[in-house]
């Protein structure tokens, strides 16, 4: 698996800014409406509700005035070495070899939820009910996503139908790249705080292969080997120590190697 | 599954794998057809008494 | 009324008396079935089960059945294969429970898998890196073998065997046996290690990851062990509650002694093996994730479940079923073999259960989660079903060989005579 995680070529990944964020759910919101993610009659239930984008809460556990709170949005890492992939029984997830994008077959899927327990970031949701929308939404729903049936998982996807849309794009212009700006996901398209940066960080000319480069910088449980490729960026310390496990110590030495 | 299945790649984990599953399903064919046959046979010889 | 088809030589309960207990279990499996009928027509929102508990009771169930059904195989093995003619006395039981543990098992997972029409895609479109699709091909092949191996069986029914084809199939079969043993025991080793390697493959989950041996994770072979283990002791429990519920001894104590000797030495092996293998994962997977021993434990299962796990119900059975002065007890064995398997079924707890509640991200929590009564109907369905299969094979075919040995029947007369209730052949 490692292999095949070339160190030049298409890579797509993410970047977002946790001092920029402000909570706010818009990406939650954008990627709602952008992958036709079903409403639930309970969407309170988040143990059950789909959300491909979930923002999660931490907080420093100091009482006022030093309490500081910080919002985690995340999609799924898009792994570079997926748990996900291998243990999946009917071959209806896979990481495309060309852009490292995991992708998730729905009519392929029989739903049984392996790869939901090999994901240690809980990026994958199941359809424990028939997909349905509020009278008058289903109007709204994009045709470029397809919906999914009861009974199957899904996954974040890097809104893979808007690079489908670059390249058919780029493909008419007679071109064989795609511009920056051309293929972003919806949730970075639509953050106000401009804290998602997106792009292929094995591109010099992109903007996420310099944020990837910074002192700041921190991926979600790295220590696994699952190589996520959504990366994230707080000047705060106790935010990148919340990032993985840590053995007493072993995170005030790193702290010290990067002073 | 099948070679024209198309995840199917001609790589070692496959070979391997499949090769074990169709070798264990043939052996457990052999042993079935082996006893079919030979009750057919028995059933047409003569029955002795 | 049923006379006819009750085997030579033994004796059964009135059909009165059989019936109610049938209908008894019947209404346990109708509970199943309408749990299963409300999963397939409203979904898996009828569980408990949510994006933390993918998993749930059927997953637990369905690795103990299998670990308990290795009883069929590894008695197969050590019968046809090693040549242990004692163990000729119980190969049929080991057979029919097998049977009923995998085709339960089979049963549950149809309903588990979120898209049941789509199940055969586990076949076709197989991902021969998955290890679920190893445990997918080698149960449904096993399933195939064990069916092979009742068929002689159930041929073997006095009515049945009056038909010249099947008494002849049956034969056949049977002679043939050594070469469906081989194949079963292969699969049964394939399977029982892929169920344990189901989730020590999981990297992400430093719970459940071993490292292990080219593509094997250490719990592939300790799931081989273990289930050899469990497997004659539950062999042995089954024969032992049918024997209390019928008021008959269907087997010499010997069988019962030496059932309990291998699934001793068996577990004593394993049990060294766990502990060696839970020292260097907890030295080793579990400080490179960053973590300590005891940060698995502070949740709703706490160290209390691997005290359980490999302490009571591992050290204890291991040393009441090797010591021969303690096994030849009637209690202790049964406690023994009973502590055996409750062992096993909390190994298997613990790899599928407490492996989801284990938040894997620093700022997640600990989740738990109980089933609700249709995930309860589907479990208990498969014991009902099991309970029924046993009965009906035990009333109407020569299930234990010693029977008529072990319980003479008193010639009453004529009349009972002709319906060939003691007549022997």
């Amino acid at each position: 698996m490692k292999k095949e995680e070339k160190a030049s070529g298409t890579r797509y990944a993410m970047v977002i800014d946790l001092d920029a964020c402000t909570g706010c759910g818009v990406c939650v919101v954008a990627c709602a409406s952008e992958n036709n993610i079903p409403v639930m009659f309970d969407e309170s239930d988040k143990t059950r509700n789909i959300t491909w984008i979930q923002i999660y809460i931490l907080a420093n556990g100091k009482g006022f005035p030093e309490t500081q709170l910080i919002y985690i949005p995340r999609p799924c890492m898009q792994c570079g070495n997926p748990p996900c992939v291998p243990v999946c029984p009917v071959t209806a997830t896979r990481k495309d070899p060309n852009t490292g994008i995991v992708s998730q077959i729905y009519t392929r899927c029989i739903g049984c939820r392996y790869c939901m327990a090999a994901c240690p970031y809980q990026a994958r949701d199941f359809n424990w009910f028939d997909p349905s929308f509020p009278e008058g939404m289903d109007r709204y729903l994009s045709p470029e996503v397809s919906p999914r049936m009861r009974g199957v998982v899904e996954k974040c996807t890097f809104c893979h139908h808007r690079l489908m849309r670059a390249k058919a794009k780029a493909y008419t212009e007679g071109r064989r790249y795609l511009k920056e700006d051309e293929y972003i996901p919806a949730c970075a398209q639509a953050c106000p705080a401009k804290a998602i940066t997106f792009g292929d960080p094995n591109n010099p000319a992109h903007m996420v292969s310099e944020l990837i480069k910074g002192p700041y910088v921190f991926r979600l449980l790295e220590r696994l080997g699952t190589e996520p490729k959504v990366y994230y960026i707080s000047t705060k310390h106790w935010v990148r120590r919340m990032a993985d496990n840590y053995l007493s110590g072993e995170f005030s030495t790193l702290r010290s190697q990067l002073e | 599954m099948f070679p024209f299945v198309f995840e199917w790649t001609w790589d070692a984990g496959y070979l391997i794998f499949m090769g074990l599953l169709y070798l264990v399903l043939g052996v457990i064919a052999f042993g079935l057809i082996y006893a079919l046959v030979k009750t057919w046979l028995q059933l047409r010889a003569p029955h002795r008494k | 009324m049923d006379l006819a088809l009750i085997p030579n030589g033994v004796q059964r309960c009135s059909l009165k008396r059989f019936l109610p207990w049938m209908l008894l279990w019947s209404l346990v499996v109708a509970w199943g079935l309408v749990s299963a009928f409300l999963c397939f027509y409203k979904g898996l929102n009828q569980t408990n089960m949510n994006h933390y508990f993918a998993f749930g009771l059927w997953i637990t169930f369905d690795l103990s059945l299998i670990a308990l059904g290795a009883g069929a195989f590894f008695t197969g093995f050590l019968t046809h294969i090693i040549g242990k003619e004692d163990l000729k006395a119980i190969i049929n039981a080991a057979v029919v429970i097998g049977f009923i543990c995998y085709s339960a098992a089979i049963a549950m997972l149809g309903v588990d898998i979120g898209q049941p029409l789509r199940g055969w895609f586990i076949f076709w479109h197989a991902n021969v890196h998955s290890m679920l699709t190893e445990v997918s091909f080698c149960i449904t092949a096993y399933l195939g073998v064990l069916t092979i191996e009742y068929l002689p069986l159930i041929f073997s029914n006095r009515k049945l065997n009056e038909i010249r084809e099947f008494s002849i199939f049956g034969d056949n079969l049977h002679r043939t046996m050594a070469v469906f043993a081989a194949a079963g025991t292969f699969l049964s080793f394939f399977h029982q290690g892929s169920l344990g390697g189901l989730f020590g493959v999981l990297f992400a989950r430093p719970f459940a990851f071993r490292e292990g041996f080219l593509i094997w994770p250490w719990t592939f072979f300790l799931f081989i062990l273990s289930s050899i283990a469990a497997g004659p002791s539950f062999t042995l429990l089954c024969v032992w509650v049918a024997k209390k519920v019928t008021g008959k001894e269907l087997v010499k104590r010997g069988v019962f002694n030496m059932l309990a000797k291998i699934s001793g030495w068996l577990l004593t092996a394993y049990i060294i093996l766990k502990i060696l293998d839970t020292i260097s994962w907890a030295y080793g997977v579990v400080p490179r994730a960053g973590l300590s021993f005891m940060d698995f434990y502070e949740g709703p299962y706490g160290i209390w479940l691997m005290i359980a796990e490999i302490g009571i119900f591992g050290i204890i059975p291991a040393i009441i079923l090797i010591t021969p002065r303690l096994r030849e007890r009637n209690g202790l064995l049964i406690i023994g073999a009973l502590m055996n398997i409750t062992g096993i079924a909390l190994n298997r707890f613990a790899f599928t259960i407490q492996t989801l509640t284990i938040p894997v991200m620093p700022f997640d929590v600990f989740m738990s989660y109980f089933p609700t009564w249709q995930e309860w109907g589907i479990a208990l369905g498969a014991v009902g079903y099991g309970i029924l299969l046993f009965s009906l094979s035990y009333r109407y075919l020569p299930l234990f060989p010693q029977e008529a040995e072990l319980n003479p029947v008193k010639v009453l007369g004529k009349a009972v005579t002709d319906s060939g209730l003691v007549q022997r052949r």
